[in-house]
């Protein structure tokens, strides 16, 4: 009797509390822009997560305690778990957005940004994907409030191709190469490149998913071992990397043959094989730190302001979330210039600061990112801004760059990007933003 | 003193059947229902309709169909997160490669193909019971897994696998705002409830109860198991598919299987469950218990800790979520082993003799 009329008054409690706690969504603050933050810090994938999430929040931090803010436009921000799941991605989106007039989203998780492109542009918010998204989202006429910033995948496919045709000495042909990938559209996403250039090449080209997350993988390596392909690209994420890594040590495989996407190619992927991965290639597309990575560390980590451990600031992910922060302020310091320095500004005026954003050498040299992440300049007409990137081998103890700086081709991928966002203009019945809609 | 039904004589047998005999609940449904189409669109945010409402009513609609399979035909069933992938991709399939498919079409002909692949993996019932049909169930979870991820035509040979819609409309409405989408999913919902309750109610209900209490004493009495057991796949698996063809168009609106994983499978028979087995009531407050609560901690917690003066990180957040969500799941099954519904129903015995217990 005590029992049931004690947990009567939890249900109505929790009743309660739901719409004393739900209703209250916090409006922006005069002179604050707002900056959601969607990591992952718990889920199979934390570990490449958290060095992203950190270096994030460290950066907005960062410049509010370096600069003030932007312009004197203090940043906020606020975190929300997604766990790389797409409906908790959802729900995190629906209740950041309604924290502010628009804000930039980065959601580090390709099938989340499936959900966002449909969502993003009904309530004017902005997405940034850097190197990571829909591909063909780098056509600006057609999604209009998409960012691949910094590469696609399909650069990423790209350069890869590139480096090991030039290791064959200019011919591929009749070669053997087989894709080991994430089985969800992260993982897919490079095959309609990688297909072209076999078509164009003429070599083999071999698909070899694994189910997510990545922890079994003793079936695909059966079937490399049984094909031996001259060369596995690996397209994976978390702890299917490290997996990988392993089963190729198992399976014999050549680890100098393996060349992994920026995000398979990171300190959490090799570290736990350590030595046995020693070969193994990977592109980066951000560089080594250097003044920003120092300001981190004074400004931030020695006043024990910073947010994650200090060691894990200057590794590759981190890297990769600091230059994620850095677009979206300088998105929003390109829109004060239009829309007027020191104001906050709105989901539209970011929309248009990302969109013309010129990062030439100097201004990166500027804010401290010169060696961080290389120039671009994005427009209506390339949302993608830049397209380079370079191998890195891991060495058994660290990442050593291997290679020079490799730009995308473009003959391949513009006509694939056009032809793709067509076709998805198509399914939405969208019409091309005409010439002026993209000088406005 | 209120709720009692003292009073209210049933002259024909029409008054004695109906839903709710007593007028108190025929009034108090009615005031819920016309509460949910107009007070709620009022009083709840965009975020409240588009985050916690949607998902609550569509999961609702799930766990109803998963109840009816369960909780009134005894038939433990893994495969509910699949037959909500086949309704989603059934009824995607259908809206895009025929020109100007109706929505509520296309979500019906979801329901449909839900019904033959639920039929289908319903055969094993009528050899194997309790936790060797889940296990059997399960392998429909697997398949659809599989087909929905690997066969390339399912997702309309997308090169990401990720299906999307766009555009929705019913009879020229546009279904696009919160309001609209919540509304649209509501109806849904009153419709599939209201059918559902009937359906329990009548012949093939009591032959689902049957067969659920005892197999061998229902056949002996003239059911036929076979034919009671595969309807009960057949109108659960359509009730699903619905829902499952709801969550991909309305509440996400671009999915990838992943969404119809396991872990739905198993949310949904968590669902039924807590909510209540063999109750449609239950399957409302399942559904609530498990969408509405977590979201609940998840923004009480760093309250919460401000309020004592601890910082809560987000790695913690969603760790103590989980625990805290956990730990209430356990406690709710032990003070409460027939579900939310059996406390409402407790709840409404004891409203009728308040103020007077005795």
């Amino acid at each position: 009797m005590k029992l049931r009329s004690l947990m009567m008054a939890v249900a109505i409690a929790a009743t309660g509390l739901t719409s004393a706690v739900v209703t209250t969504s916090a409006q922006a603050q005069a002179k604050e822009q707002f900056f959601p933050v969607l990591p992952y810090r718990t889920g199979a994938y934390a570990p490449n997560g958290v060095p992203w999430g950190n270096a994030y929040v460290d950066y907005l931090k960062l410049i509010n305690a370096r600069d003030g803010g932007i312009n004197g436009v203090k940043i906020t921000f606020e975190e929300c778990d997604t766990a790389y799941a797409t409906d908790r991605g959802v729900e995190c989106y629906e209740r950041l957005k309604g924290k502010a007039q628009g804000s930039v989203f980065q959601p580090l998780s390709t099938g989340i940004t499936f959900a966002m492109t449909e969502k993003a542009p009904a309530d004017k918010n902005p997405l940034i994907t850097a190197g990571y998204g829909r591909s063909e989202s780098s056509d600006g006429q057609v999604f209009k409030w998409n960012f691949p910033l910094m590469g696609t995948y399909w650069s990423g496919a790209d350069i890869i191709m590139q480096l090991i045709t030039k290791k064959e000495g200019g011919n591929i042909k009749g070669k053997k190469i087989a894709l080991v990938y994430h089985d969800s559209p992260f993982g897919k996403e490079p095959i309609p490149l990688l297909q072209e250039r076999a078509k164009i090449q003429g070599f083999d080209l071999q698909l070899l998913p694994v189910t997510a997350p990545g922890v079994e993988q003793k079936a695909t390596w059966l079937q490399v071992r049984q094909a031996r392909p001259d060369y596995v690209l690996l397209w994976g994420w978390g702890v299917m990397n490290s997996a990988a890594l392993k089963e190729a040590v198992a399976t014999g495989y050549p680890r100098e043959k393996m060349y992994g996407v920026w995000w398979s190619a990171a300190e959490p992927d090799v570290k736990d094989v350590g030595e046995a991965a020693k070969g193994y290639n990977g592109l980066v597309a951000t560089g080594e730190g250097g003044k920003v990575i120092a300001d981190v560390k004074a400004q931030l980590h020695a006043k024990k302001q910073g947010t994650g451990p200090v060691e894990e600031v200057g590794t590759t992910l981190y890297n990769r979330g600091l230059v994620s922060a850095a677009l979206a302020v300088e998105g929003v310091r390109q829109a004060q210039s239009r829309y007027g320095k020191g104001k906050v500004m709105t989901g539209e005026q970011i929309r248009w600061g990302l969109e013309n954003l010129t990062l030439d050498q100097k201004a990166l040299d500027k804010l401290g990112l010169g060696t961080v992440m290389r120039p671009l300049s994005t427009s209506c007409l390339d949302h993608e801004g830049s397209r380079s990137a370079r191998l890195h081998t891991w060495d058994g103890k660290k990442w050593v760059y291997s290679s020079d700086w490799i730009e995308a081709d473009d003959t391949i991928i513009k006509p694939l990007v056009k032809q793709f966002a067509d076709k998805y203009a198509g399914e939405k019945k969208l019409t091309r933003r005409s010439v002026a809609d993209c000088q406005s | 003193m209120f709720y009692r039904e003292n009073g209210q004589f049933k002259t024909t047998y029409k008054a004695d059947q109906q839903i709710f005999p007593i007028t108190q609940d025929r009034v108090g449904v009615l005031l819920l229902i016309a509460f949910a189409f107009i007070g709620v669109p009022l009083l709840a945010d965009e975020y409240m309709l588009r985050a916690i409402l949607i998902p609550f009513l569509i999961l609702s609609l799930a766990a109803l169909g998963v109840n009816i399979l369960v909780g009134y035909c005894g038939q433990i069933s893994l495969g509910s997160g699949a037959f909500m992938a086949v309704g989603a991709y059934a009824a995607y399939n259908f809206f895009v490669r025929i020109d100007g498919m109706p929505l509520i079409v296309a979500v019906l002909m979801g329901g449909f193909f839900a019904t033959l692949v639920g039929m289908f993996f319903g055969i094993p019932s009528l050899r194997v019971k309790g936790l060797y049909l889940a296990v059997a169930t399960l392998a429909a979870q697997f398949f659809c897994d599989w087909a929905f991820l690997r066969i390339t035509w399912f997702t309309h040979d997308s090169a990401s696998g990720t299906a999307s819609v766009s555009d929705l409309q019913v009879f020229g409405m546009p279904i696009n705002t919160p309001f609209e989408k919540y509304t649209f999913c509501l109806c849904f919902l009153v419709v599939f409830g209201l059918l559902a309750k009937n359906l329990v109610r009548s012949a093939i209900g009591r032959e689902w109860m049957a067969i659920r209490d005892m197999d061998v004493a229902a056949a002996v009495i003239g059911i036929r198991p076979m034919y009671a057991k595969l309807s009960a796949f057949a109108v659960s698996s359509f009730i699903v598919g619905v829902a499952g063809a709801l969550w991909a168009f309305v509440y996400l609106g671009s999915w990838e299987p992943a969404a119809f994983s396991v872990d739905r499978s198993f949310q949904l028979l968590f669902m039924v469950i807590l909510g209540g087995m063999g109750s449609i009531m239950g399957s409302f407050f399942g559904a609530a218990f498990i969408v509405i609560l977590p979201v609940i901690i998840n923004h009480a917690l760093p309250w919460v800790g401000d309020l004592v003066g601890i910082p809560v990180s987000t790695a913690a957040l969603t760790h103590a979520e989980q625990m805290i969500f956990g730990a209430l799941i356990v406690w709710f099954l032990i003070v409460e082993p027939h579900g939310l519904a059996k406390l409402w129903s407790v709840g409404k015995q004891k409203l009728r003799l308040w103020p007077f217990p005795h």
